[in-house]
């Protein structure tokens, strides 16, 4: 059997759930459509914002420390990535020689220069 | 070698052909039907079960976290649908059906409607990889933790989509708070995932289990200190990834009323709601599966108990500790928020990583510590050296800073 199908049952369990939300939102429709009809009514296609009516569209600019978290946060999530080959290796490389650790400790500290220059330069902090 | 999955469906066919010959419906048709068909019902039975569990789980989780608030708040929670109030959650599901589906007109349609799918359908498929019971088939594959990794993410992006379609400013701070918060707290989930995978050399959760299967002391969160500290880390990351209290930020309802699904009412606003408490059970599960070893007995002796039982007891417990949390704690700031990952969660778990690396080599080497002609391994002198560490680490943190004055 191909590996491709060990990982079938993922696309299925997707699949059904987006099938299974289908057919909820089709029956709630169906009894919003013949059994009760919904009010009709301005206001209750405004969004909401506390009320009033709203201001503005609300695509705003937002804060810049989002991307810089969203910047970061790329980064290290690499990092993480290419420590999984890695790991899964590990145990069984290390009964042979500790080199395979040194070199993950050359790996670290290189990211951990990254890291200490991003928390010096104020890169994770909020305020 | 026969790949497990043929294996049961030849059996299953064969089950078939039998019980179509005794119940006379048409002779012994099914032990024609091509394996490859076989196996895809059997896959479509299971995916429609696995989704209609996973579906009811909120449904119970629901009324547990009603029933648990209300006990710590001294109320009684709901009593009057069903005995016990156990029906609740069934009413409230009929009447969000029967609510209208509304799109706002100023929102992007299309983005709108597709949020709650992939939130809902991500959650979803993340069940396929974890194991409730020993099986060849279920939670058997190779990448397990891997898919979990991936698909578990696909959630802020449904998230950011709501929140971005919704064209409301409420539900855009929400969404942007949820994708800074969960992308955040990923990189100590994954680091914390990590430990296990080169504690173990494997991604199969199915292995990961049957390696802590022996009892409580196989266990992974009680194989050395790191780990221990590792598996805090994991559940608090995942408590906030979740965005549950303390980390409820995202749907803050006293700052930005409910978050990215403020505009979202009735079936569709269900859909995040489900999702919300299906992927509370999920990580509770994933934790239980990864440190404290899923389906196995905690003792050698209680054996003879299903391993559902235990999987789901763990759970449980795990689920019911993110609600006492939840009922306990008061809300935290942002920056407390990204302080704690970034600046403690993160090296932390490096200092794990390299701790448990130079523990996994001095147990190669051998060396450890004679005490008394006994032979104490370098993970066992880790342990008894763990709570004096905590202990300094503990007086350092506290160093300058003025004693807490209680109220006399």
């Amino acid at each position: 059997m191909p590996a491709a199908d060990t990982y079938f049952p993922i696309l299925l369990l997707f699949v059904i759930a987006v099938v299974l939300a289908g057919v909820i939102l089709l029956i709630a429709r169906l009894i919003t459509r013949f059994a009760i009809k919904p009010r009709e009514g301005e206001a209750k296609y405004t969004v909401y914002e506390s009320g009033v009516n709203p201001l503005g569209d609300a695509r705003l600019r937002f804060s810049i420390k989002f991307y810089l978290v969203a910047m970061i946060f790329i980064i290290f999530d690499i990092e993480v990535v290419f420590f999984y080959p890695w790991a899964v290796v590990f145990r069984d490389m290390v009964k042979e020689s500790p080199l395979i650790l040194w070199e993950m400790l050359v790996f670290v500290a290189i990211l951990a220069l990254g890291y200490a220059y991003v928390w010096r330069k104020g890169g994770l902090d909020w305020d | 070698m026969k790949h497990p999955i043929e294996t049961a469906a030849e059996q299953i066919r064969a089950t078939a052909a039998e019980a179509t010959e005794t119940l006379n419906l048409g002779g012994a048709w099914p032990a024609g039907l091509p394996l490859e068909t076989v196996i895809l019902l059997t896959l479509v039975v299971i995916a429609v079960i696995a989704v209609t569990v996973v579906a009811g789980i909120p449904i119970v989780l629901v009324l547990m976290e009603r029933k648990v608030s209300a006990y710590f708040q001294n109320r009684l929670g709901p009593t009057r649908v069903g005995p016990w109030g156990l029906l609740v959650t069934l009413a409230d599901g009929i009447k969000l059906l029967f609510k209208e589906d509304m799109v706002p007109p100023s929102s992007d349609r299309k983005l709108f409607r597709l949020a709650p799918y992939v939130v809902f359908a991500a959650s979803f498929a993340v069940v396929a990889v974890i194991p409730p019971f020993q099986s060849t088939v279920i939670g058997n594959m190779d990448l397990g933790l891997f898919l979990y990794l991936a698909i578990s993410s696909l959630i802020v992006l449904g998230i950011i989509m709501a929140g971005w379609a919704s064209n409301s400013k409420y539900s855009l701070f929400g969404a942007l708070r949820a994708a800074a918060q969960i992308v955040s707290y990923e990189i100590p989930l994954g680091l914390a995932v990590l430990m296990i995978v080169m504690a173990t050399g494997t991604l199969n959760m199915q292995h990961l289990v049957m390696d802590q299967a022996d009892g409580i002391h196989a266990w992974y969160m009680f194989r050395h200190p790191f780990l221990f500290i590792g598996a805090f880390i994991y559940f608090l990351s995942a408590v906030a990834e979740v965005n549950r209290t303390p980390f409820d930020l995202p749907e803050a309802e006293s700052e930005i009323v409910a978050g990215y699904h403020t505009e979202y009412s009735g079936i569709r606003f269900a859909y995040f709601f489900l999702a919300e408490y299906a992927n509370a059970f999920i990580v509770s599960a994933i934790c239980a599966t990864l440190f404290m070893g899923g389906w196995a007995a905690p003792f050698p002796f209680l054996s003879g108990v299903p391993g559902v039982v235990w999987f789901l007891g763990k759970t449980m417990f795990l689920v019911f500790i993110m609600m006492w949390l939840r009922w306990t704690l008061p809300r935290v700031r942002v920056d407390q928020l990204m302080s704690l990952c970034w600046k403690y969660f993160l090296p932390i778990s490096f200092v794990n990583i390299l701790g448990a690396g130079v523990l996994a080599l001095l147990e190669r080497e051998e060396i450890g510590a004679q005490l008394g002609g006994m032979f104490l391994s370098a993970e066992a002198v880790s342990w008894i050296a763990f709570p004096f560490v905590l202990a300094l680490l503990g007086w350092f943190a506290r160093w300058g800073t003025e004693p807490v004055r209680r109220p006399s």
